[in-house]
């Protein structure tokens, strides 16, 4: 059954990589709809990361296309594709530390600063726990690793995206706050954003993902919906059965 | 046009002593920046501390000539090693930035009138070659042909430069085949890596720095060896062009930055001679110190280019480019 | 991967490497590394916080935890390429504390990176050549009379030859480095540590991004350095992989060493399954929130718990377990 819609995202036999001569992605294919979550799971090194950087225009693309909404991006800067409606939070490194929770969400819409009143309302809805305490004043720097997380989601929210990429929004936490974040990832989906998740946990990545892509090497070893990986023996085997059920 | 005396001038300068320091300021920076990935932006202050070592020896103390090289050379390497300690530890930025701090400090401490008696202050230093033509093997007379003709004083000179030259390109030519080259190699590369196998990546460095800054006060010294010791010379730009020469010449090659050197003066010797046979036959409507000062905006422009379009030089390897990090 | 390959030869796990009952932080009968109090924080997040480890001498342990577990900064800190907050640790019975990542290395603990450092513009064989520790053309005035050196060089040479058979790079020895795939990369950077007779080795991640044919042969080269009398201590992510080699296993999450043991005994310690799957191993999270119908569920969970778990006491959890965290900093 073809699909007659226009992906939001849809890359198409991607290659690129960070050094001249060495690619990471080996021809990765990816499709997004409207409104889907799309789980990515692999061995670290398999090039799920560089993927999400690729769609981002943070990696040098060297064959192959990405578009959003039929529209070609490939290779267009990421400071462009903000203001076309794509969201990232990187793994590290993603909330400014000197920075207020409150300017955070601020320089998050700042390309266009008549949203931030609303979105922050409705980025205060998804993490109310930041608001315990200073509340929004706090400094992020000083935050833990889970709250660290919820301000780069809502600082990333703040453009009101259509297409969000997530690089492993639950490494590093403890394993309540994982779960919490893949209940949060599943809630900002149900509003309408699509969603593309970078896993390690693959386990849950695809419990709650629509349709899930497994790349090794660089390339898309398996691709069905995330129960039909969830029920395959082989991807259990290989990739959910990581301590041996 | 007095063009047979534009070509003459500019020939002339393949082998004057000005190009040979250069080639030798270059071939230190090339050891700094080519091979150890350090950013040097006091070259001239390296220079100078080898020129006026040479000079104040010589004239404040009454050393002979190659006494007063040595003290130059050690100056120098004394120097490196200050610049260094604090330095070296940090990223590379910090360097560059008291490079030029540093070169500044210099050259001021040359210029203040407190060590006039000394240094000479703004009018430099001169009168110090006695020893240096006492020691001249070749008896009096004519040399050479063509362009390339001289008394037996500027002929020692030139010999001397050249011998200079000589034996420094063959200590870093030889340096680069040694392991000690293949450890400096895999710093550019990589610090952690080699660190990692159990290499003081400091101490390279702190070679690094040292020997390169022995090197361009060689090439001060030669400048110095045939006129005199002019503060007004140690200046910024002299750093811009050794750095000039080295880029156009390929900065991780051994003979770049004397391909470079050769080729810069030759191209500068030309336009100042062209530049002041237009003002003065009046096909140039300005006088000729604005000609002048039109030859090194030509330089400026030149760098840029050379910078944005072709940083690895004539000799370079594309592929082996130090600023793509 | 690697389930589809046959595992090793047989090669008997060492065993009674333990003081008493195997737990985070329990002694080893034969230590070499022992770090206690090892603290590193990153602005206000703890990434490291290891109350006490101790790493048996000639075993092969594997070092396990999510992502973001702290494991490559806890690698970082024992050898010198950063510097913790607080704590102390030696190797070998010599404090280390404050010693700088090259004196680390003579020492005899070699570590390799996560993101492979094979120096790219260099050949192989220079590679492996500066793997040498001990070289007489390496200082600077020796280096000018090559008479001081050749011979050493040749000798390291043909020592350089004989590792780069043994890891099959040998056809390789004259190419640039960069050339390589990233599985060759990482053999070479293995080969190139051997070149340095280590003690210890600390391998991070060995086998991230290489493909499934190099797998057994990586397997194999680890298990030889066992062999040769050297200790391992490796991170990695494929149980398979620790499963097969690994003699003891420590797990970390969120900078701290949660669990410690045999292989199978630690995969099925609640408190490591949690940190890697989460709290709720019984729950679907599909169906918690309703994406899932019930019979969808995964048949790894409990269907009807799951069905009937609301959301909202997850997220009750997590809130409390920040108001918890809160106090402690109080």
């Amino acid at each position: 059954m073809t699909d007659t819609r226009t992906p939001v995202v849809l890359v198409d036999d991607v290659h690129a990589g960070y050094l001249p001569g060495v690619n990471i992605l080996n021809g990765a294919t990816l499709t997004a709809y409207q409104g889907e979550l799309i789980g990515i799971i692999g061995p670290n090194g398999a090039g799920k990361s560089t993927l999400l950087k690729a769609i981002f225009g943070q990696v040098q693309i060297r064959g192959g296309s990405i578009s959003l909404d039929g529209e070609d991006i490939t290779g267009l800067k990421a400071e462009k594709l903000v203001g076309k409606g794509v969201g990232f939070i990187p793994q590290t490194s993603n909330v400014f530390p000197s920075l207020t929770i409150e300017e955070n969400f601020e320089m998050g819409a700042f390309q266009k600063p008549s949203l931030t009143a609303e979105r922050i309302e409705f980025v205060m809805s998804i993490f109310p726990d930041l608001a315990k305490g200073a509340g929004l004043k706090k400094r992020a720097g000083g935050l833990s690793g889970g709250e660290r997380q919820m301000v780069a989601m809502g600082r990333a929210l703040m453009m009101d995206p259509k297409v969000l990429l997530l690089d492993e929004p639950s490494a590093g936490l403890s394993p309540v706050r994982q779960d919490e974040a893949f209940l949060r990832v599943s809630e900002i989906n149900k509003a309408g954003v699509t969603c593309i998740m970078v896993e390690q946990n693959a386990r849950r990545c695809l419990q709650i993902c629509d349709r899930g892509y497994v790349l090794d090497q660089g390339r898309d070893a398996h691709t069905a919906t995330g129960r039909e990986l969830l029920n395959d023996p082989k991807v259990a085997e290989l990739y959910l059965g990581t301590l041996g059920a | 046009m007095d063009w047979l005396q534009i070509f003459n001038n500019t020939l002339a300068s393949i082998l004057s002593p000005s190009t040979l320091a250069y080639a030798l300021a270059a071939l230190g920076l090339a050891i700094h920046f080519g091979f150890g990935g350090l950013i040097n932006m006091g070259v001239a202050a390296f220079m100078a501390i080898g020129a006026y070592g040479y000079a104040i020896s010589i004239l404040t103390f009454g050393f002979p000539w190659w006494g007063g090289a040595l003290v130059g050379l050690v100056g120098a390497a004394v120097f490196a090693l200050i610049l260094g300690i604090p330095t070296l530890r940090l990223r590379g930025d910090y360097l560059a930035i008291a490079t030029i701090a540093a070169a500044e400090v210099v050259r001021l401490l040359f210029m203040t009138t407190t060590f006039a008696d000394v240094t000479g202050s703004a009018g430099g230093l001169g009168g110090y070659h006695a020893s240096f033509r006492a020691s001249n093997p070749f008896p009096e007379g004519t040399y050479g042909f063509g362009p390339w003709t001289y008394n037996e004083t500027d002929l020692w000179v030139r010999v001397m430069g050249l011998m200079t030259l000589a034996f420094a390109t063959l200590l870093v030519f030889m340096l680069t085949r040694s392991p000690w080259g293949r450890v400096m190699k895999g710093i550019r590369e990589d610090e952690d890596a080699i660190r990692s196998l159990g290499k003081n990546v400091f101490s390279y460095k702190m070679q690094s720095l040292v020997l390169g800054g022995v090197i361009m006060a060689a090439g001060g010294i030669v400048y110095a060896l045939p006129s005199a010791v002019n503060p007004g010379v140690y200046v910024t730009s002299l750093t811009f062009f050794v750095w000039t020469a080295l880029l156009l010449g390929g900065a991780a090659t051994v003979f770049g930055p004397l391909l470079g050197s050769l080729v810069f003066w030759v191209i500068q010797t030309f336009l100042t001679n062209f530049l002041s046979g237009l003002t003065e036959s009046g096909i140039l409507d300005m006088s000729s110190s604005q000609a002048g000062t039109l030859r090194f905006v030509l330089v400026g422009v030149a760098l840029m280019l050379l910078v944005v379009f072709m940083p690895q030089g004539f000799l370079g390897d594309k592929k082996e480019l130090t600023f793509v990090r | 991967m690697s389930a589809d390959i046959t595992p090793p030869v047989s090669r008997p796990k060492s065993t009674g490497l333990h003081i008493g009952e195997p737990a985070a932080g329990v002694k080893k009968v034969d230590p070499i590394i022992v770090a206690s109090g090892v603290k590193r924080t990153f602005g206000g997040l703890t990434a490291v916080d290891v109350e006490h480890l101790e790493i048996p001498r000639g075993a092969i342990t594997a070092l396990i935890g999510p992502n973001g577990a702290g494991k490559t900064t806890l690698f970082n800190l024992l050898t010198g390429f950063d510097k913790p907050d607080a704590g102390s640790w030696s190797y070998d019975g010599k404090d280390l504390a404050n010693v700088p990542a090259h004196k680390v290395a003579r020492m005899g603990l070699i570590r390799t990176f996560q993101l492979t450092k094979a120096l790219g513009r260099l050949s192989v064989m220079d590679n492996m050549k500066l793997g040498q520790t001990g070289q007489t053309g390496e200082r600077f005035w020796h280096s000018l009379i090559p008479a001081l050196w050749r011979k050493q060089d040749r000798e390291i040479e043909q020592r350089a030859d004989e590792l780069l058979v043994k890891f099959k790079l040998d056809k390789k020895r004259d190419d640039l480095a960069a050339g390589m795939s990233g599985g060759q990369k990482k053999l070479l950077e293995m080969a190139r540590a051997l070149m340095t007779s280590p003690t210890l080795v600390m391998l991070d991640e060995p086998m991230a991004g290489v493909n499934p044919a190099l797998t057994q042969s990586l397997l194999d080269h680890i298990l030889d350095l066992k062999d040769e009398g050297m200790t391992v201590l490796f991170v990695e992510h494929d149980m398979h992989m620790v499963r097969h080699i690994a003699d003891w296993v420590v797990v970390m999450a969120e900078g701290r060493v949660v669990a410690e043991g045999a292989p199978d005994q630690v995969m099925r310690d609640p408190a490591v399954i949690d940190a890697y799957l989460g709290a709720h191993q019984e729950l679907d999270l599909g169906v918690v929130t309703g994406r899932v119908a019930i019979i969808d569920a995964d048949p790894t969970t409990d269907a009807e718990a799951s069905a009937s778990v609301d959301a909202a006491v997850i997220e009750a959890e997590a809130s409390a377990e920040l108001d918890a965290e809160k106090e402690n900093d109080k």
